[in-house]
């Protein structure tokens, strides 16, 4: 698929200019450089990365079993492509369709000691399967008083905006998951970084939720090491350092920040960036240090605004950084109506432009 | 998605020879040779009438809906006309889509529209109906006409939800959508039918999923509290085979639909005869109206696009099962040669009705194109009802907040 990917045309007033160019991304891809320490590297997009990864955990843990709807063929995004040849029909293998289901026979599975990681087509559909995460993997050891626990349950979905998904192929639930301690969400902002994080899921002992930036699953390319490697979860990354404002996003919308970096920078403002990538436990030390030096704030994020993730970290914040703030925190999120309509995708966007303002906003305040 | 379209691919070869075997085993004797036979005696100048006795299986019942069906000359070409107007429909859905007027997702409905004519020929007008995505057929004969369709997928303010809504989420009087999750619209149906039942209508609902989401946990759920609570409610499978590229032997340990629920009676009903499927959805909405409880149809169809417009419908399955499925099991074309057969018609006059359908078509293609779309304050309106005092709906700063004004 060609995702072209190309500078969003300032905001414009009429529906029908925007029509034309809806084929365009509302980003631009930022690579990153992989760490040459983790050996050799291969161009790759997101996709085959993390069919790299799950390569990796098939062949390197023989309780590892990958599970969900269409896997066996390589899932409808060619995440799992070539590994039911590779490892077997009983290792990689496609379930009905239920949701609730999978996530549920999951759950038992990895009690019994398999490493579980099971897909949910689309973070839409994860729904059903919520009362199976937050009633049974979250609670699992901890009403077991550790005797038990799901911890080798790793979930994959693929997440947010893709430019055509309108309400039930674009949605970013991570908000929803964030509010149930024992489990832990995490989200990439590229195929580097994705790789590192999912292996770290798949090993770590508590249920995680991985979820996928659908709309980078081609246009993230990089030269990913072909190594095994993983990346610590709960500790967000500063990209970009700066002094007067910190950006705080993650997922594709990290790539907008980045954007609205380079814009403020040319009105010399300095920004520091940072990819939270977990949500949940979250990196608050970093946050807050980076907050106590700049004074000011900006989270931004796909999903609405009202108590999503950035509340919680706006919250955090205020209270920690309290008497470092220059300006009040400021969220630019998606509006407060279902993610996202069809037809208005293009407005109801966060984008660059809207951070820049916020931004300018703080540093005049 | 245009990603899911060139990247599917084909089955391993062992995979494809099971799929192949399976469908052998499990083809559905056509009833075309016995069906013209019997016409031709049957039918007399003014009614069309023939014995289908391969169309219906029974789970629990004792006996079930007529072999002998009927219909007279008016019925006949509105059937033909309507499923007519569905196939162009769908056709001009098609193509849209793939210039790129329609975005987003779309499930067409060719091949299947026995079903919602026939059921819809037997149905009250008050009867009320809640589909999956696959709704357009649907969506026309629940009242909502060509244009109000066409605009809808174009995202028009002239379409059915103004734009809003799209391919998946149409909606009519009694016609409860047009729903996007799988499974997610049986248990509404079955509270439809619950409201049936309080008001003391002699209505039913109509709840039907398709063969992928007869696995999912709530349907079952729907299914219990239906036979509970004595509901009027029709739960219909339209099992066209395949749940997106699963076939149903793939994805189901039982995959005869009709037998599913132990405890409510079922009726298998070959989908492709729009009049066993007339007479089939009589019989059951008769016995939920009666007080009988909840019945299960399973319509046994086919379709021939894929799954959806991302998806060419031939990695699962082959070209040949498709095109033998046009061949010799259209019911478009085996109705008009049943209804011709019959002395009904004839040809000249189906021609007629062809080209009165290519008109409507181009007409609502026209309104889809050209009408004005939805105005972008409607980005924050219907979130709520009667909206709080002072509520806002905040935006993507904390300085926009929009005065909803619905």
């Amino acid at each position: 698929m060609n995702l072209s990917v190309h500078r969003l045309i300032p905001t414009i007033s009429t529906c029908s200019s925007f029509f034309i160019r809806r084929r365009l991304a509302h980003f631009t891809f930022f690579k990153d450089q992989p760490d040459p320490a983790h050996g050799p590297t291969k161009e790759m997009n997101l996709c085959q990365t993390i069919q790299n990864a799950l390569d990796i955990t098939l062949k390197n843990d023989h309780t590892a079993i990958i599970f969900g709807e269409d896997v066996a063929f390589g899932g409808v995004f060619r995440c799992t492509a070539e590994l039911r040849p590779k490892y077997g029909a009983d290792r990689v293998f496609n379930t009905p369709l239920c949701e609730q289901g999978i996530v549920g026979f999951g759950i038992g599975a990895a009690v019994a000691g398999a490493t579980s990681i099971a897909e949910i087509q689309f973070a839409d559909y994860i729904f059903p399967a919520y009362d199976q995460i937050v009633n049974e993997a979250a609670k699992y050891r901890y009403r077991s008083q550790n005797l038990f626990n799901c911890g080798r349950l790793t979930i994959r979905a693929p997440w947010g905006a893709v430019g055509h998904g309108a309400l039930y192929h674009s949605q970013s639930p991570e908000a929803q998951f964030m509010h149930t301690p024992g489990i832990k969400v995490v989200i990439p902002r590229s195929a580097i970084q994705a790789k590192g994080l999912l292996l770290s899921c798949i090993k770590d002992d508590n249920p995680c939720i991985f979820f996928e930036p659908k709309i980078l699953y081609r246009s993230a390319k990089e030269d990913v090491p072909l190594n095994e490697y993983t990346i610590p979860l709960s500790k967000a990354q500063i990209i970009t350092e700066g002094s007067d404002i910190t950006l705080v996003s993650w997922g594709t919308q990290v790539h907008v920040i980045r954007v609205v970096a380079q814009m403020a920078a040319k009105e010399n403002i300095s920004c520091e960036v940072i990819d939270l990538r977990t949500i949940v436990p979250w990196d608050v030390d970093t946050i807050c240090q980076s907050v106590s030096k700049t004074g000011r704030l900006l989270i931004s994020h796909e999903a609405p605004i009202t108590a999503g993730v950035g509340a919680e970290i706006a919250a955090t914040v205020s209270k920690e950084c309290f008497l470092n703030l220059e300006a009040p925190i400021e969220r630019i999120c998606g509006y407060d109506i279902h993610p996202i309509p069809h037809v208005f995708e293009p407005f109801y966007f966060p984008s660059k432009w809207r951070c820049l303002e916020a931004i300018k906003r703080m540093i005049n305040f | 998605m245009n990603t899911y379209a060139k990247l599917l691919i084909r089955l391993q070869p062992s995979g494809r020879q099971l799929l192949q075997q399976q469908q052998q085993h499990e083809q559905i004797a056509s009833s075309l040779p016995t069906v013209f036979s019997s016409v031709r005696k049957a039918s007399s100048g003014t009614t069309l009438e023939y014995d289908t006795p391969k169309a219906y299986k029974l789970h629990m019942l004792e006996k079930g809906p007529s072999t002998h069906v009927s219909c007279n000359r008016e019925e006949g070409l509105e059937y033909y006309k309507k499923m007519q107007v569905i196939r162009r429909m769908e056709a001009s859905a098609n193509n849209m889509y793939k210039s790129k007027l329609i975005r987003g997702f779309c499930h067409l409905y060719s091949g299947q529209e026995a079903v919602c004519v026939g059921m819809k020929a037997a149905m009250d007008k008050n009867d009320s109906l809640i589909t999956a995505y696959r709704a357009h057929g649907w969506t026309y004969m629940m009242g909502v006409s060509v244009t109000g369709i066409l605009a809808e997928l174009t995202g028009k303010k002239t379409g059915c939800a103004e734009g809003r809504g799209g391919s998946m989420h149409m909606y009519a009087p009694n016609f409860y959508g047009g729903n996007g999750i799988v499974g997610a619209q049986v248990p509404l149906g079955a509270g439809v039918a619950f409201a049936h039942k309080y008001r003391g209508e002699s209505n039913v609902c109509i709840a039907l999923y398709g063969d992928g989401a007869a696995n999912q946990g709530q349907v079952f759920e729907a299914y219990n509290m239906a036979k509970l609570w004595s509901l009027p409610c029709i739960f219909v499978c339209e099992n066209n085979g395949y749940g997106m590229g699963t076939s149903t032997a793939r994805a189901s340990a039982n995959p005869n639909f009709y037998t599913r629920c132990e405890y409510i009676p079922g009726i298998w009903v070959d989908g492709m005869d729009v009049l066993a499927v007339r007479e089939a959805t009589r019989f059951a909405r008769d016995w939920c109206t009666s007080g009988k409880g909840p019945m299960i149809m399973e319509m046994a169809t086919y379709r021939y696009f894929g799954h959806s417009m991302s998806d060419p419908g031939t990695s699962y399955r082959t070209r040949e099962e498709v095109q033998d499925v046009r061949k010799s099991r259209d019911p478009i074309t085996s109705f008009r040669e049943k209804v011709i057969e019959a002395n009904l018609a004839t040809d000249e006059e189906f021609k007629n009705i062809d080209n009165e359908v290519k008109k409507i078509i181009e007409d609502a293609e026209n309104h889809a194109q050209n009408d004005p779309e939805l105005h972008v304050d409607e980005l924050y309106s219907h979130v709520y009802s009667m909206r709080p005092e002072n509520f806002k709906i905040r935006g993507c700063d904390n300085f926009t907040f929009k005065e909803i004004s619905k």
